[in-house]
């Protein structure tokens, strides 16, 4: 069976981008396909690689990136919520002449679309929020 | 169609909403603060009891979120059904729709 998943809360505010790690998790493990996790809102905050938590807490942002690596799962950063908190590829940040950018390894930035499709392409859509 | 409910009920009144609007017999899985309703001793673990009882909704909580509270199974109301993720997984698979009532 095919799932998405939507991420709608940052990491360490909220538990729900710990709840969608953990389900994304099981998910492939049961050997489901997970067709794309979408961060939204304040789930975009999930894709930075500037976060850097203490060494003895869990690293939400390079779980997701090993995710993405290891099961080749699509991650996708709505571009509208990215733009208003900070969080840019190097093109976006080009685009909007910032001097820096921050998408970690595994994450796109994208649009809505990307949305509407993983809810057409998968058999269940799971969103996670506050 | 599965229901996840992750707000306490003691917070907010997501699950008795949840409740009126889940039918009969539909898998209801308590996440997050939400497990906090399967408290036996407290004032709301009446619509709980009700809800399985009355409306024979199944209702399942996340046993890692209960760890994490530090809720026992001796404090749960007698009738909710613990799972893990791959239970979590398992319920949303043989469920049409998943409702997460954020």
């Amino acid at each position: 069976m095919k799932f998405s998943i939507m991420v709608n809360e940052a990491p360490y505010s909220h538990q729900a981008a710990d709840t969608a790690y953990h389900f994304a998790k099981a998910v492939l493990a049961q050997g489901h396909e997970l067709f794309r996790v979408f961060f939204y809102h304040d789930g975009v905050n999930n894709g930075t690689r500037l976060a850097t938590p203490p060494q003895d807490d869990r690293n939400v942002v390079a779980r997701w990136s090993a995710l993405a690596q290891e099961s080749d799962v699509d991650l996708v950063v709505c571009v509208a919520a990215a733009q208003r908190r900070g969080i840019a590829d190097v093109d976006e940040a080009r685009r909007n002449s910032k001097d820096a950018d921050n998408l970690a390894p595994g994450f796109r930035i994208s649009g809505l679309g990307q949305l509407i499709e993983a809810a057409i392409e998968a058999d269940r859509l799971v969103e996670f929020g506050d | 169609m599965l229901h996840t409910v992750n707000k306490s009920p003691y917070e907010k009144n997501s699950l008795q909403r949840c409740f009126e609007y889940a039918t009969d017999g539909s898998p209801v899985l308590l996440i997050e603060n939400g497990v906090y309703a399967v408290l036996a001793a407290g004032s709301h673990a009446s619509m709980v009891e009700e809800a399985i009882s009355q409306h024979q909704l199944r209702v399942y909580a996340l046993g890692s979120d209960l760890k994490l509270r530090g809720i026992s199974k001796e404090q749960m109301i007698a009738g909710v059904l613990v799972i893990d993720y791959v239970g979590f997984v398992n319920l949303a698979a043989e469920s049409d729709k998943v409702q997460s009532w954020l």
